[in-house]
């Protein structure tokens, strides 16, 4: 566990090292404000002391004092400006590479991996975990640096001044420790709990919210008020401690400070009218000891912050170090570049399964000849994805080989075999920005003629046409301000722009309307022209234009032929189709 | 914003007390330097040991006293915001489940949520901190310059002017610094985008080969937000050294004429001392005020925000109705020349007039954005009418009281949704007490029956939120289960089996029509021509227009839009496999 701790702590301080510059500087500036905030307040007490009374006041001496507390403004103000500048730039710039690096990782994970994650937990990773080691980690160490480095030279400059005052604060030390550690100890519980019912109200509230219309349909508004006032109650509670406990710490440190003046005081006094002291002690530097005084328990304060947001940093960046340590996908850059494809594809005995234990795909051979349509039909669960990602390379086959263009598609680059495929899938991804920009996805260079030539081809021009910015109209993220249809019709004009061997698709389903829907089946229909295609398919006369229909069922493809010699076999996809005609 | 008011008004008494016993702690505070002044001065010059520890005991007493003072005013705070934030949730929750569709269409769910959270918290830290130093800075800035003007006038020049300064000097820094900060919040809002754009199109990204482009586009963005956070940075890493300048010069102004009065004799070694405490006091006072003003704008911000929509005005209310009593013989829903338009937008629905009698199945059918969802949803009053009249039992919904209104209707919305708790919590919504043997009825009619009692709690096994452990097709049968127990008069199916495969769809339509009694009017809404197709009315929906109402033979014959839906669907019966359609998603 504490090996671990550390590691992660050396590997993220690996990442500040091309800025080992900032870092000296910053280590630089921190010794220096430290220094000048400890030493002001003592030239002042030596000033003051020059200030006997009336008449005896040594200008001289007032005045050495008042250039040299000048000159250290002045040092000062520069260190602390550039410790915290360059602290800044540091750690902007240490978690954007560390951010860079996370997102290409995550590029280049294998989708076996991804597949198997929550997304929000792999995004909190991304954002607020980095986050968290930005404020914690790097501006945390600057802070318990400085905090260790002022406690330090205070005891120190204190014992210098006068040791009975040192030893006085010394012993005062732990109860500040003390304090701090119980009440953090304790708010940190109640912040937990408060956390978790917060958590608890939200989740609450978003179910209700969302379904509104339906509470209000069926009149659950008071029951609901209710359910909600009591948890509501759980959270006063929880909030109250929490908040009760969070404000407990400044005045309780507040209060030993001044337990520690209050002594630093009586005890500087009683020794200034102690003639035989061990050490003389004038009422300047007196006053110089209650400004340290006044100062010392501030530091334990921001340490004990500190310590929790470190800690909670060092929890985060293990969880950033442990999706950059997953593997990433085999490196393919010894592979063959496939640059001229038949447009045939061989599936040789191909076993896979995503575990183990549940065995999908077996013995696989299917034999597609160039312009050859391969339908996929199947019940929900019956592994259409699945033949997707064996094809695409998403995942890698256990058993067998799958030949593009006579080579196994392991020996070429998973680039060039992707670049080969044209892939519309029924959930339309489309990014924040133009249309333009998102059907020239597979072409940046591509000309403005180019994009509106598949646009047209992809029957999605009307629409497009229609609004007032046309092709340069911004989607949102997800592109949420079109229709699911239009969406997959851009879709299918980015393939338009790449002009690929062979195509993937996946057939439009019920949720979209008839006449968007025929469309799109036009589309599909151009863009088969000539090429050998795999299609995911829901209609009948799709899948009886198609040479040879899969039909798949619980992972496995169960029957292959056409569609009246699967109709003669009176097998499953004979029930399939039946059973669309007793429901007519 | 005067609004939130009345939820502060209860804790008049906290609002009061925590202030005046924060000032007290800052007032002992203020008085410390002035016992050190003394404690020096008369103790030490005048070699007098029991005055020293008579003060070290006063300067104890005022650490017990104010830490008493600091501790009550903390719990009068927390209590306070607290009990505040916690009664106007409560109010809030209450309001925002009156307001009406279009009042919610205007804010949108998850600016509600976030409104009802994080707002409300940043609202009732405000309230807190209000209490806890709002008042407690300024008069420890103020009466540190008090206190140094009534220990010697002729001084306090100095923090006349350095006090002010340090004000300044906070002021134009924050001003210059908090709308970049929002702007950067942006910024690390829209690398998280990008992750999650990424991440959802994985394979499309995969597919195209397009890694590099990603990269590059991620890169710009975190390029560009470190480099503005950096030059941000630099900006507000001005503050400290600045204030620190000031503080300190003040301090070198305090040595220099101090120096020049303790000479003249009008000024005291322990008066100058205190001079220098009450400034370091000043500046540690304003540090902690810049933190409040951000705190108080962002909390200022969150106020209007909670306040907005607590002001908004449900758009449908049923006040002043009286139950009512149908109309012998009148249809069981009536609309009269209805129009409807979603707040200013273009009509949805145009001219609508339609007879539905008791016991009748009407489907309705048209193409996405054709107002078929607009026409139901005007019948448990979700929004009203624009135009024209809409009648249950003979009587106009808007003379019911809604819960009347909507305890007549059976709804099985699109979205198939169940809440947290159990199955019989959510079958006993439309009938509190509904037995086990009417909630087993309802689920066979549903075709849900089968799969609960498979579960080893049945009717007890656990819902979670949303219902995300049933399937999208269990979902949608036992919302649909959930709307028919109780036997509602109206059942409203809105496109609700698009995920059931074709035998359970037929199964459950030929329930619909025998296990329901039989007044029972019942509307499908559907994008399935077979689905409908024996309604005893049809209603054909074209852009807002009623382009037909008739059986289905009828309008094969005179209906264009309807033969055009169903010519593409006999051509390829997509039905084949509808029940995948959903239930991948």
């Amino acid at each position: 566990m504490k090996t671990k701790k550390q590691s992660a702590l050396f590997r993220l301080i690996g990442y500040t090292r091309p800025y080992a510059p900032l870092i000296v500087i910053s280590f630089i500036a921190s010794i220096l404000s430290v220094a000048v905030s400890i030493l002001i307040p003592l030239m002042t007490g030596y000033a003051i002391d020059e200030m006997i009374g009336k008449g005896a006041v040594n200008f001289d001496k007032v005045f050495k004092y008042i250039y040299i507390i000048a000159a250290m403004i002045a040092v000062g103000a520069i260190a602390q400006w550039t410790l915290s500048a360059s602290v800044n730039s540091l750690t902007c710039k240490t978690v954007r590479n560390i951010r860079n690096q996370l997102f290409e990782h995550i590029n280049n994970l294998p989708l076996k991996y991804i597949d198997t994650q929550r997304q929000g937990d792999i995004i909190a990773r991304i954002s607020s975990d980095i986050d968290q080691v930005s404020e914690g980690l790097l501006q945390g160490f600057t802070q318990l640096f400085s905090g260790v480095l002022t406690i330090g030279a205070t005891l120190g400059i204190l014992f210098y001044l006068n040791w009975i005052i040192a030893l006085v604060v010394l012993v005062l030390t732990p109860l500040s420790l003390f304090v701090a550690a119980f009440i953090t100890k304790r708010s940190h519980k109640t912040f937990a709990a408060q956390a978790v019912k917060r958590g608890e109200v939200s989740g609450y509230v978003e179910e209700i919210f969302t379904g509104r219309n339906l509470i209000q349909a069926f009149c659950q508004e008071d029951i609901c008020q209710e359910d909600f006032e009591q948890l509501n109650k759980e959270l006063y509670t929880c909030g109250f401690k929490s908040q009760f406990y969070g404000a407990l710490i400044n005045p309780c440190t507040r209060f030993v400070n001044n337990l520690v003046y209050a002594s630093v005081g009586v005890v500087g006094a009683l020794i200034s009218l102690w003639a035989g002291a061990p050490k003389d002690l004038p009422i300047g530097l007196l006053s110089t000891c209650l400004t340290y005084a006044n100062q010392y328990t501030k530091p334990f304060n921001e340490i004990t912050g500190v310590i929790t947001e470190i800690q909670s940093a060092v929890a985060a960046s293990r969880r950033i170090f442990a999706l950059l340590d997953q593997e990433v996908e085999v490196s393919d850059a010894q592979n063959e570049t496939l640059t001229q494809c038949d447009g045939s594809l061989n599936i040789d005995n191909v076993y896979f399964s995503y575990v183990p234990e549940k065995p999908l795909i077996q013995g696989l051979n299917l034999r597609v000849k160039q312009g050859q349509k391969i339908a996929i039909v199947g019940p929900t669960g019956c592994g259409k994805t699945t033949l997707i990602n064996l094809l695409m390379r998403f995942y890698d086959v256990n058993d067998g080989s799958i030949y593009m263009s006579g080579k196994d598609i392991r020996k070429i680059t998973r680039n060039s075999l992707r670049d080969n495929y044209g892939m519309v899938l029924q959930e339309s991804w489309l990014f924040e920005g133009s249309i333009k920009d998102n059907i020239a996805y597979g072409k940046q260079d591509a000309t403005l003629e180019e994009i509106m030539q598949a646009a047209k081809l992809a029957g999605a021009d009307d629409f497009i046409e229609k609004f007032p910015d046309k092709y340069d109209t911004l989607l949102t993220e997800n592109g949420d301000n079109i229709s699911q249809g239009q969406r997959q019709l851009l879709c299918i004009a980015r393939i338009m722009l790449t002009h690929p061997p062979m195509l993937i698709l996946d057939e439009a389903t019920s949720s979209i309307d008839t006449r968007t829907e025929m469309k799109i089946q036009e589309a599909f229909y151009r863009i088969m022209q000539g090429r050998t295609s795999f299609i995911v398919a829901h209609r009948l006369s799709t899948i009886r234009s198609c040479d040879v229909i899969l039909v798949m069922k619980d992972g496995n493809i169960i029957e292959q032929g056409n569609h009246e010699d699967l109709l003669a076999k009176r097998g499953f996809y004979y029930e399939l189709y039946n059973s669309q005609f007793s429901a007519q | 914003m005067s609004n939130l008011y009345p939820y502060l008004k209860k804790y008049k008494k906290h609002l009061i007390l925590g202030p005046i016993f924060k000032l007290l702690e800052a007032i002992f505070e203020l008085i410390v330097p002035y016992v050190m002044a003394q404690l020096i001065d008369k103790g030490i010059n005048g070699n007098n040991k029991t005055y020293i520890l008579q003060m070290g005991g006063v300067l104890v007493l005022l650490a017990v006293v104010g830490l008493a003072s600091a501790l009550f005013c903390q719990y009068v705070a927390s209590r306070c915001s607290q009990g505040f934030g916690t009664e106007l949730r409560n109010a809030l929750f209450y309001h925002i489940n009156t307001l009406s569709m279009s009042n919610s269409d205007q804010f949108g769910v998850s600016s509600m949520v976030t409104r009802f959270n994080s707002d409300i918290n940043q609202v009732q830290l405000g309230v807190a901190m209000l209490i806890r130093l709002a008042i407690r800075a300024p008069f420890l800035v103020i009466g540190a310059t008090v206190s140094a003007i009534i220990l010697k006038p002729s001084m306090c020049w100095i923090f006349l002017i350095a006090a002010p300064l340090v004000a300044l000097v906070l002021w134009l820094i924050m001003s210059k610094t908090l709308p970049v900060y929002t702007k950067n919040q942006k910024k690390l809002d829209k690398i998280t985008g990008i992750a999650r754009e990424d991440l959802n199109g994985m394979r499309v990204v995969r597919a195209f080969t397009e890694q590099d482009r990603e990269q590059k586009r991620f890169e710009d963005s975190t390029q560009d937000y470190a480099k503005s956070v950096i030059a941000i940075g630099r900006v507000s890493a001005l503050l400290n050294p600045l204030s620190f300048v000031i503080i300190n010069m003040a301090i070198v102004g305090l040595l220099y004429f101090g120096g020049t009065k303790i000479n003249a004799g009008d000024l005291t070694q322990g008066e100058l001392i205190a001079f220098i405490n009450y400034m370091m006091q000043i500046s540690l006072a304003l540090v902690v005020l810049a933190n409040v003003t951000v705190l108080f704008s962002k909390s200022y911000a969150s106020a209007k925000r909670v306040s907005e929509l607590l002001t908004t005005k449900p758009a449908i209310t049923d006040e002043g109705n009286e139950q009512v009593t149908a109309v012998e013989g009148a249809p069981a829903i009536s609309f009269k020349e209805v129009n409807f338009a979603y707040g200013n937008g273009s009509p949805a629905l145009k001219n609508l007039s339609i007879d539905i009698q008791k016991g009748q199945t009407v489907g309705i059918i048209g193409g996405t954005g054709s107002g078929k969802s607009t026409l139901i949803n005007l019948l448990p009053r979700f929004y009203d009418v624009t135009q024209g009249i809409l009648e249950i039992d003979g009587v106009d919904i808007k003379k019911y009281p809604l819960k009347q209104l909507r305890g007549k209707i059976g709804l099985v919305p699109q979205q198939a949704m169940l809440f947290s708790g159990t199955i019989r919590s959510n079958m006993q919504w439309k009938k509190k007490d509904a037995t086990d043997e009417e909630i087993i009825s309802a689920l066979k009619t549903a075709q849900a029956y089968d799969f609960v009692m498979q579960k080893s709690e049945g009717l007890d096994a656990p819902v979670q939120q949303k219902g995300r452990n049933f399937s999208g097709g269990q979902r949608q049968r036992l919302s649909i289960a959930r709307a028919l127990v109780g036997n509602p008069q109206i059942v409203i199916l809105d496109d609700s089996m698009s995920a059931l495969d074709f035998a359970t769809d037929l199964a459950l339509r030929k329930a619909l029509n025998q296990d329901l009694p039989k007044d029972t009017t019942k509307i499908i809404i559907s994008q399935r021509a077979t689905s409908i197709k024996n309604a005893d009315k049809i209603i054909v929906l074209d852009k807002g227009n009623v382009v037909g109402i008739d059986t289905h033979d009828n309008l094969l014959k005179t209906c264009e839009v309807y033969r055009e839906i169903c010519d593409s669907q006999q051509k390829s019966p997509n039905e084949l496999q509808a029940e995948e359609v959903k239930d991948e998603d």
